[in-house]
């Protein structure tokens, strides 16, 4: 398991323990949290589980694939950290992992 | 009496529904009663991923029971409603149970389209739609074993690229001239057909299946013109139908789904309708429509639900679609049908990525995008908002389409 913290924009803050293998997504959805809406169920399609990972932690996250970057590029109100949660594995590596949640998956 | 909200159905609407019926505020009971053994699943894997084995149930499945159980939301499973008397306002169950309610949510959904065929009752024959058709389909999956899939449509095509993947020898039969017909345009049905041709796929166009041969098992898929094609198994996917039969029973207006207003409601203003099973209104397109999709099922499912809690907002949504297939992630945004011009971004006869974009008046009305997301995911957002798009430079790809929405 690996603990991540999910920061809603209006401030809310979660914190989840999941399990190894999930997704940043999954564990959202899991855990019935808003702002991640992930309607393609992470075939990394839909682009409406996008999340600002903590800069910290953004290096530990991998790197996304050009399918994500471009979809990425659309998404509103992306930034420097953008990613598709559907697309960040959980490792052990990212156990402490911090993501904010954008206001809008629109 | 505790106030009971009943959703009957047990699959993508139904997963988004009850939870967001407890989210609109809704304070009694919550029940969604489906005739499936288990908790609801994404279906669009059962013809990709799931099929090639990559995935089990615990990875498909929507939500884990503790997401329902957080919000207070029962499932009774195995269990399927066989009626609905609306004085009463109950459903009948087939334990012989009645359940009463006070809101009723159908999220009936679509069911496979039967062909009657001769021999259609040999063993490793299936239709595609469900957890089981699948987990029965994989019994079968094999290095070298023979596939022939009745439909070029997308669940034949996609089966057909997971289990070519899977090491099978595969052959599509196809009724029309082109494989996709009913959905797309020639430029996206002859690459598809390239491109399964590229992969070892066998695809066979204008040929009518006559029968299935065989003893106990299938052996061969005989045509009507005679041709005939060795089976170890065969799935047939040629297209689905709402499951309206119990909402007619109960006297609800129905079509080519059940037909609802903006907010979901059918004629009777304690039933919602959302999904695969309903016949809405979409503003965008000014007309009413039925779809077969995850998107509609989950935004229509909102919709559904908040009108049960007495908040009543239309439903506007841009219908979307995805198919994946081997390498290829085509994305759909928009419905296409009416179009009176298609521009073509990028390059169908070599490669895999492109993008045809279909207008009417030259106001796009749909996009259909292979490995081209940023042209999916703009397409959505210029259709969705009515953005105002120069067209002259569509089909120049050294122009950025972002660049091409005038402001």
């Amino acid at each position: 398991m690996a603990l991540i913290t999910y920061k809603e924009h209006g401030g809310t803050e979660h914190k989840i323990q999941v399990g190894i293998g999930s997704s940043v997504m999954q564990g959202a959805i899991d855990n019935g949290i808003e702002g991640i809406v992930a309607e393609c169920g992470g075939a990394c399609s839909c682009g409406t589980c996008h999340c600002y990972v903590d800069e910290a932690w953004f290096g530990k996250t991998g790197s996304a694939d050009d399918m994500e970057l471009e979809m990425l590029e659309c998404v509103s109100e992306a930034k420097e950290t953008s990613r598709l949660s559907c697309q960040i594995e959980v490792v052990e590596d990212l156990d402490g992992l911090v993501v904010y949640l954008p206001e809008s998956q629109y | 009496m505790k106030d009971v909200c009943v959703v009957v159905g047990a699959s993508h609407a139904a997963a988004q529904l009850a939870p967001s019926v407890r989210k609109n505020g809704w304070e009694g009971q919550i029940v969604v009663v489906g005739e499936e053994p288990c908790l609801p699943y994404h279906r669009p894997p059962l013809s990709k991923t799931y099929l090639a084995g990559e995935k089990k149930l615990n990875n498909i499945l929507i939500k884990p029971q503790y997401a329902y159980d957080k919000a207070d939301v029962h499932f009774t499973l195995g269990v399927k409603v066989e009626s609905i008397d609306r004085d009463a306002k109950t459903v009948r169950l087939d334990n012989g149970e009645d359940m009463h309610y006070q809101k009723l949510a159908l999220a009936t959904g679509a069911r496979s389209r039967r062909i009657p065929l001769p021999g259609g009752n040999r063993d490793g024959v299936f239709y595609l739609r469900n957890l089981e058709d699948a987990d029965q389909i994989r019994r079968y999956i094999g290095h070298g074993k023979r596939a022939v899939i009745i439909g070029g449509g997308y669940i034949g095509l996609e089966a057909a690229a997971a289990l070519r993947k899977a090491g099978m020898v595969v052959t599509v039969l196809e009724a029309m001239a082109r494989v996709l017909q009913r959905v797309t345009t020639e430029e996206i049905s002859s690459f598809y057909r390239r491109i399964h041709t590229e992969e070892g796929v066998d695809i066979v166009v204008d040929v009518a299946v006559e029968r299935i041969d065989g003893g106990q098992a299938v052996e061969s898929v005989v045509c009507a013109d005679g041709q005939t094609f060795s089976a170890d198994v065969v799935i047939i996917g040629v297209g689905v139908q709402p499951n309206i039969e119990l909402a007619e029973a109960a006297g609800l207006e129905v079509g080519n789904g059940i037909v609802v207003d903006e907010f979901a409601r059918t004629s009777d203003p304690d039933i919602v309708a959302a999904g695969d099973c309903s016949w809405h209104y979409n503003p965008i397109y000014d007309r009413h429509i039925r779809l077969e999709s995850v998107q509609n099922a989950n935004e229509h499912a909102n919709v559904a639900a908040a009108t049960i809690c007495g908040k009543l907002e239309p439903y506007r949504a841009v219908p979307w679609f995805w198919s994946d297939q081997y390498d290829l992630k085509l994305q759909i945004a928009g419905l296409s049908q009416g179009y009176d011009e298609v521009i073509i971004r990028g390059d169908t006869e070599a490669g895999r990525s492109f993008a045809v974009f279909y207008l009417l008046e030259g106001r796009l009305l749909a996009v259909d995008a292979i490995n081209k997301p940023r042209e999916f995911m703009l397409g959505k957002r210029i259709i969705s908002e009515a953005l105002d798009l120069d067209c002259s430079g569509l089909s120049d790809e050294s122009i950025p389409l972002k660049n091409l929405i005038n402001s």
